[in-house]
């Protein structure tokens, strides 16, 4: 039998040793530049002197980079809108903007030399806040609307309304390990890169544009990541791409390490929201309707800011039928760092909005919020269709919501929640029970797809690889133990290799909750499709039919005969059958034209609650 | 004088001649040894990922967990030093390891090994495994993936694994002072290490080097290195001078050596008074305590130090010494402006007396900040009274984070003294206090944050301690 349950994760035992290799643990190769990024104080200005010759002449200094070095295209963003330079040319847009970097023969000097620029600028307005690009009209990409039924009307015939405001905060990622890669030169001017990233097949194609080279001249691996929560899906590019730039121009090896303190500086963070909503409800606090205005800041480019801000827009239900909903999303650009995905990318900041909502009917009305959320739930028939037209199928939320609060023991805790904030002056209690609806797949429908690479080997042992990244997750393990299934395989007969854009190419982020649905499924079919050579051989030697031919513990049984794994693998290959494959999967899912979002948005929505109490002392 | 610093790793001995001063034991470890399980998450002793463990015979405790991007490299002479690879014996890993790996105790594995030495130090130490305790030796340790729950149970269960060999503690030996020199291939500058062994020696070494650095525990030095990357030329190391760290009491009080960690002296302090040991305990982690030292705290004259408000209040002395002579003031008086003290060339901060507590006065001290462990202070208000006959006779107010320097709220002082104990008085002096500071708004906090906590400070003295306890509606005068 094949373990499941409680097994470690695959690089457990050389976490607990240090024996885990990130970027920055690869020994250094002879010659390794280690690179320093330059960047702007200024939120916004022009730069009207670039003095870099101290940088240059500076100790153990080999080269300077700056735009001007950039064969091809100076840009990283990740969907080609072109507005994500690698050094700023004449004008820096947000505070931390790298503007050069060194590249020198030891950490220590190209930080010293970096220090020695001499850079003057002649300051823009800047604007700073979703209130300062409100005023100045700054948005990204044009206002979206999502609407169903008739919400100025629902308001009209409301028992109640109510309006409100609430802004949501950003956050950094705080990866333990900071951005990170390293470039190695091969033949050709090919590039062999190690990177910190979600998405290497990005940087592969993001570096060969930066180069003006052609994708297969340019290799991504990775390992594993100390940690990414959205913030290496598209910020590992920039500083991927300085090492590749810095071995282009040297053809010696180059390495960036960010220090924290630059990697907080200079990377994307969670979108920080502005949120203002008018809601109708009757006398149980049911909505009528609701509007709602998300407006969020994207900072100085477009990156995935368009996805997480419909993201936002689609999770503005969380769990609740909304009845008739008209939902905005202003997406504003400003001089701060481009925001980036953040787990749950625009889904929480989505749900932090309707979860106030429900919160502030409570309020309104006395009741229990447990009570107001519960008759707001998805429920059947005329209550199971989201703003975005899809289906909600399998809600399970009333269900388990009731489960928990008997578990819980809610009300008899709510009622002493009570008690205890009426007699104590000091220190207030509060218990919550929420529910939370999560949908899985990428908005964006071309990424949901993956491929992986089974190899089985004569001795029976199997090499895996598949396009997603391991960040913590455990994502490889899950995947091993899917490929150990199907050959019906010891676990430790399946190793895992790390992400190469040789081995899968074109491969999506890890990202979106969906990294072992795809992979996994890709994993799996590559698998089947051996299985199904080593079927067919077995039915054959042992004049059987397929059907009798049965993977169990190791061996394969067919009609009389029975082999273990190994020995069908090698009499497999003495008869000449491919041992490998790729696997493929395109995930299904619906066309959406660019005009209405509306669609089935996921294949799965995951449905979870979650009850907390605490204590505030004020 | 010796040039070579000597100490063994992970279990065998080191010598390294002449090392640059600052090379800190994070990139000696990683660059020099290539030992890369010790990793860097922020390079300021803040996230725990590069902790290793330094075992002292002398030292409280004797095994101290310790941020290897804040511990310069001749700081470790004479010591044990333990880094994640030398944990695990003959491939057999440790119970510590063992526990975190059956407990799924790491994710992206990047804070593992910081943990793992945590955890380690702990062990060795034979510390207790309730939550408590479990949670303030790993406050110095962050991680991203996990939300902890798998680690806290590692460690409730670590004591429950086969014990393995475990590398031996080198003793102490008496050796000749230790003088480094060296020159910066980058910038060129001469750079010299002294580690004084005696007090008399420290006072002449200073007087001849008055522009030197002192270093003690490097929880600030540290930072002026590998964030400010300034260049130190000549640094003076108290660690070793003999009997700086002694703490001693008696009925007058207690004398806390300028050397003496946090770690050793958490108990004495906590003994003057629980909310004194809370604030130690909550001055930074367990890497922090074990390295940071009282006197480094008051010498440095930070505007947002701990240690200055609560000792100030309760009236502590400081001596400080210049050659053969020393002097005693009270130590609000030593903090004159903003990175200015009553310090002159060559003197330095010798020890503290901190006098025992009155039974007949009161005593608080709050801190406030963002995060509840390990942060630095938006404000901390510390708060002294002695009442006779229910009149206030004595009161001091001193606040960290309202102004240029630990300072005394002496407008609200006066608003109290010779007043009764009671609400209206109280209220009176809440409103005084607004006098005494002007705060500035920053990250931590907003000056009307700043002003309207510190009030609110005073009225949670006067509740005392069972605030959290107090019903509605009732006058508590």
């Amino acid at each position: 039998m094949v373990k499941f349950r409680g097994v470690p994760h695959d690089s457990a035992h050389k976490h607990v040793t240090g024996e885990a290799i990130y970027v920055d643990d690869l020994p250094c190769p002879p010659g390794l530049l280690h690179l320093q990024p330059g960047l702007s104080p200024r939120a916004h200005a022009k730069i009207t002197k670039l003095d870099l010759a101290a940088v240059r002449a500076a100790p153990g200094v080999v080269c300077v980079l700056t735009a001007k070095d950039i064969p091809g295209a100076n840009d990283v963003s990740p969907t080609g809108t072109g507005d994500d330079p690698i050094f700023a040319v004449d004008e820096v847009v947000y505070a931390g903007q790298a503007i050069f970097a060194v590249a020198a023969t030891s950490l220590a000097a190209a930080r010293h030399a970096a220090a020695l620029a001499v850079i003057e600028y002649e300051d823009l307005p800047a604007i700073l806040t979703i209130e300062d690009a409100r005023a100045a009209k700054a948005d990204l990409e044009p206002e979206q609307l999502m609407f169903m039924g008739s919400t100025e009307e629902a308001l009209r015939f409301a028992q109640h309304t109510l309006s409100g405001h609430l802004r949501v905060g950003g956050q950094d990622h705080f990866y333990l390990e900071s951005q990170a890669a390293q470039c190695l030169p091969g033949e050709d001017g090919d590039l062999v890169l190690t990177s910190s990233t979600q998405h290497p097949s990005e940087v592969q194609h993001l570096i060969a544009h930066m180069l003006d080279k052609h994708s297969h001249d340019v290799r991504v691996h990775v390992r594993r990541m100390g940690g990414g929560f959205g913030g290496k899906e598209t910020q590992a590019a920039l500083i991927a791409a300085m090492t590749a730039l810095a071995t282009h121009k040297t053809g010696r090896p180059a390495r960036l390490v960010l220090d924290r303190d630059d990697d907080m500086i200079m990377t994307g963070k969670r979108h920080d929201f502005e949120i203002d909503y008018k809601v109708g409800f009757d006398d149980t606090g049911r909505l009528s309707g609701i509007f709602l205005d998300l407006a969020s800041r994207c900072g100085c480019s477009m990156d995935l800011s368009a996805a997480i801000n419909d993201r936002a827009m689609f999770h503005a239900d969380n769990a609740y039928f909304l009845n008739n909903a008209d939902i905005t999303s202003r997406r504003f650009r400003t001089n701060t760092v481009s925001n980036t995905a953040f787990r749950g990318f625009g889904g929480p900041q989505g749900m932090m909005a309707i979860e106030r909502v429900m919160d502030a009917i409570a309020l309104h009305l006395g009741k229990d919020p447990l009570d107001v959320r519960k008759v707001n739930l998805y429920n059947k028939m005329g209550r199971d269709f989201t703003p975005y037209g899809q289906r909600v199928m399998d809600n399970v939320a009333p269900q388990i919501i009731e489960e928990l609060e008997t578990r819980a023991d809610y009300a008899a805790r709510r009622v002493a929640v009570r008690a205890f904030n009426d007699s104590h002056q000091y220190v207030r209690r509060g218990i919550a029970l929420t529910p939370v609806k999560f949908g899985i797949s990428f908005t964006t429908t071309f990424l949901n797809q993956a491929g992986a690479l089974v190899h089985v080997y004569t001795d029976g042992s199997v090499h895996l690889n598949h396009g997603g990244t391991e960040m913590g997750q455990g994502l490889n393990t899950k995947i091993a133990q899917i490929v150990a299934a199907e050959f019906q395989i010891d676990f430790a007969k399946v190793k895992i290799t790390a992400t190469d854009t040789d081995k899968v190419p074109n491969t999506s982020a890890t990202a979106a909750s969906s990294g072992t649905d795809l992979n996994g499924m890709a994993a799996q079919q590559a698998a089947q499709t051996i299985k199904t050579r080593l079927v067919d051989f077995a039915a054959r030697d042992a004049g059987c039919t397929s059907a009798d031919v049965v993977f169990e513990n190791g061996h394969v049984r067919a009609g009389e005969k029975n082999w273990t794994f190994a020995d069908l693998v090698k009499a497999a290959y003495m008869a000449r059958i491919s041992l490998s494959s790729t696997g493929f999967t395109p995930r299904q899912t619906f066309i959406m034209t660019a005009k209405s979002i509306s669609a089935r948005r996921f294949i799965i929505t995951l449905t979870g609650p979650r009850s907390a109490k605490l204590r505030l002392m004020c | 004088m010796r040039d070579t610093i000597c100490f063994t790793l992970n279990g065998k001995p080191v010598a390294v001649q002449n090392p640059d001063p600052t090379l800190t034991l994070l990139n000696w470890l990683r660059q020099t040894r290539s030992l890369t399980g010790t990793k860097e998450g922020c390079a300021e002793g803040d996230c725990g990922a590069c902790t290793v463990v330094i075992g002292d015979p002398d030292a409280t405790p004797t095994w101290r967990a310790m941020n290897a991007c804040i511990v310069f490299l001749p700081t470790l002479d004479g010591k044990t030093v333990i880094t994640v690879e030398g944990v695990a014996k003959d491939g057999k890993l440790h119970p510590v390891q063992r526990a975190l790996v059956e407990h799924h105790g790491s994710q992206c594995g990047f804070c593992t090994p910081g943990f793992v030495m945590s955890l380690y130090a702990h062990y060795r130490n034979d510390g207790a495994v309730d939550e408590e305790t479990l949670n303030d030796i790993l406050a110095g340790n962050l991680c991203r993936c996990t939300g902890y729950a798998p680690i806290i149970r590692a460690a409730k269960a670590m004591y429950e694994y086969p014990k393995i060999d475990e590398i031996v503690l080198a003793p102490a030996i008496k050796q000749d002072t230790l003088a480094l020199t060296m020159t910066c291939p980058i910038t060129g500058t001469m750079k010299k290490y002294f580690a004084p062994q005696t007090l008399d020696e420290l006072a002449t070494l200073y007087g001849e080097h008055p522009n030197a650095t002192i270093l003690a525990g490097g929880t600030d030095v540290g930072l002026w290195v590998t964030k400010k990357h300034a260049v130190l030329e000549t640094l003076i190391d108290i660690g070793r001078v003999a009997g700086f760290a002694e703490i001693s009491q008696d009925k007058t009080g207690l004398n806390i050596g300028a050397g003496a960690r946090y770690a050793a002296a958490h108990a004495a302090l906590g003994g003057l008074h629980s909310t004194l040991g809370e604030m130690v305990r909550r001055i930074g982690s367990t890497q922090i305590r074990n390295a940071g030292t009282i006197g480094g705290n008051i010498a440095n004259g930070s505007p947002i130090g701990d240690m200055p408000p609560p000792l100030i209040a309760l009236g502590a002395k400081l001596v400080l010494r210049k050659g053969e002579t020393t002097r005693r003031m009270a130590l609000e008086d030593f903090f004159i402006a903003y990175g200015k003290q009553d310090r002159r060339p060559g003197e330095f901060v010798e020890s503290l007396f901190v006098p025992a507590m009155d039974p007949a006065a009161r005593f608080a001290v709050y801190k406030i900040s963002k995060r509840f462990d390990q942060d630095i202070s938006a404000l901390c208000g510390a708060f002294y009274v002695r009442l006779q006959d229910e009149n206030v006779t004595e009161a001091r107010f001193a606040f960290g984070g309202m102004a240029a320097t630990p300072a005394r709220a002496k407008t609200a002082e006066a608003a109290l003294i010779g007043k009764a104990w009671n609400e209206a008085n109280i209220r009176a002096a809440m409103s005084a206090l607004a006098q005494d500071f002007t705060p500035l708004s920053d990250m931590r906090a907003s000056a009307n944050y700043r002003l309207q906590a510190a009030q609110n400070l005073l009225w949670k003295f006067y509740l005392g301690e069972a605030a959290p306890y107090l019903a509605r509606g009732v006058n508590h005068g």
